[in-house]
């Protein structure tokens, strides 16, 4: 793909904010209405919560389908919405929005990804996924400095001190790919076992033991040093005795947490950190933005896949006026309508 | 029957409690505010609680998945669990728990 950016933005029909279930069945839903869709997303991969907080959790409540996983329920809509060549935008996050003189909305990444269409959607469920951050006193001052929640540059980290803490496969992975560039890894967690592929635990305990790493079975409770520069940890462990670390940088990897973020900035009213929306249309309090799923609000709303699916049937026909306000629109079903199925590419087989 | 949750900033609520309900449901049905983002499946730690000792002989043991996704959350201790895991039972009348840090 071509180099995006404001001198050379990509144009659609309609922007998706949040690849989740309800973003990813609105495609479907626009398809049939000759909408098409570009979706950004902060994680990167498809699913929103079915991927990132339950992939292999069971779901029940899927009209016809008695059970499925979040993954399998991802995977599925991936290939029901497959015939509307949906065009992904992951690993990044709808950072501004703003109004053009011609009345589309343009929206920027923070990784510069520029978007035109005169149609938003607002599919971000809980908000967008990001790292947790320790409760430590003063922790923000350090933060993008000397301590950090994901890995960008591993060269930053040549000949350091790092302390590492979390138990999962990010704490573990990166444990073993910068101990060998690193002046020395230790890897912090509060017990002696480690929720992360069996092979990166095998390595890092063997790490250990030939002595080319430290593993401490302890909290983390302060940061120590100045001026973004932490220089060292005090660590807590079971017998409540406290000892400081030094180091030069921390990782922590504690796992994600859901914050609403930038679309709180995009001018449209909130209500408690959720949109308000019209229930006929799913449209918020500015015409062309759209809000479904778990994000918006409404009297009688209930946080489920199934409400959203239904809000992104209404929002989809609100949206193809606005798109194509010289059409009229035709309600028709998919088992009937031999416009709809050569749509989904299925006309031979009607 | 109640549970008795402390805030953040150490307030004691009395909450109306209903049995076969979590914890978790107690307090956010009781209006004090407490993340859950996973809604109750054991998926996120946002829900951390902190039992108190003199009740924690009467709550059944946690399990490897609980023990587990308590590895996501902060200040973990001996006293810790995730209060969607925790059903409310007529021997729990009175429980108290407090809310750790990273689940409001």
């Amino acid at each position: 793909m071509t180099e995006n950016n404001a001198q050379n933005p990509i144009t659609t029909d309609a922007i998706i904010i949040g690849a989740g279930p309800v973003g990813l069945f609105s495609v479907f839903e626009l398809g049939l209405n000759d909408v098409k869709c570009h979706l950004v997303d902060i994680l990167d991969r498809p699913g929103g919560q079915c991927a990132e907080l339950y992939p292999e959790k069971p779901i029940y409540d899927i009209p016809a389908v008695p059970v499925c996983t979040g993954a399998e329920l991802t995977e599925r809509l991936l290939e029901q919405i497959n015939p509307f060549h949906p065009v992904f935008h992951f690993g990044q996050m709808a950072e501004t929005l703003e109004k053009m003189p011609d009345g589309k909305w343009k929206l920027t990444t923070d990784r510069g990804t520029v978007l035109q269409a005169p149609i938003v959607i607002i599919a971000a469920g809980g908000g967008s996924f990001v790292p947790k951050r320790p409760p430590i006193k003063g922790i923000e001052s350090y933060e993008g400095k000397s301590v950090f929640y994901s890995v960008r540059k591993m060269e930053q980290f040549r000949d350091k001190n790092i302390i590492i803490a979390g138990g999962g496969d990010s704490a573990l992975d990166w444990t073993i790919n910068l101990q060998p560039i690193a002046k020395r890894v230790t890897l912090i967690h509060r017990r002696d076992e480690f929720r992360a592929a069996p092979d990166s635990v095998l390595k890092m305990r063997a790490l250990v033991a030939e002595g080319a790493m430290d593993l401490k079975i302890a909290n983390l409770t302060t940061l120590n040093g100045a001026d973004g520069q932490v220089t060292s940890v005090t660590l807590q462990d079971d017998s409540k005795t406290t000892h400081d670390l030094p180091c030069d940088n921390l990782l922590a990897f504690y796992g994600l947490t859901m914050k609403l973020g930038p679309v709180a900035n995009f001018g449209i009213n909130l209500h408690e950190n959720l949109i308000p929306v019209d229930t006929s249309t799913f449209e918020t309090s500015v015409p062309t933005i759209f809000a479904i799923g778990d994000i918006n609000s409404y009297p009688g709303k209930m946080k489920l896949i199934l409400s959203g699916f239904h809000e992104a049937a209404l929002m989809a026909k609100k949206v193809f006026a606005y798109v194509h306000p010289d059409r009229r629109y035709r309600f028709q079903y998919t088992t009937s309508s031999s416009d709809l199925q050569g749509k989904l590419g299925v006309s031979d087989a009607a | 029957m109640h549970v008795i949750c402390t805030d953040m900033e150490g307030k004691d609520h009395e909450l109306l409690a209903t049995e076969e309900w979590s914890i978790m449901e107690i307090i956010r049905e009781g209006g004090i505010p407490i993340l859950a983002q996973c809604g109750g499946s054991c998926a996120c730690a946002t829900c951390h609680v902190y039992v108190d000792p003199a009740w924690k002989a009467k709550l059944p043991e946690p399990n490897e998945e609980e023990v587990g996704m308590l590895d996501g959350a902060f200040d973990v201790t001996e006293d810790s669990r995730l209060a969607c895991q925790l059903i409310f039972t007529k021997q729990l009348d009175g429980l108290k728990v407090k809310l750790a840090a990273g689940s409001v």
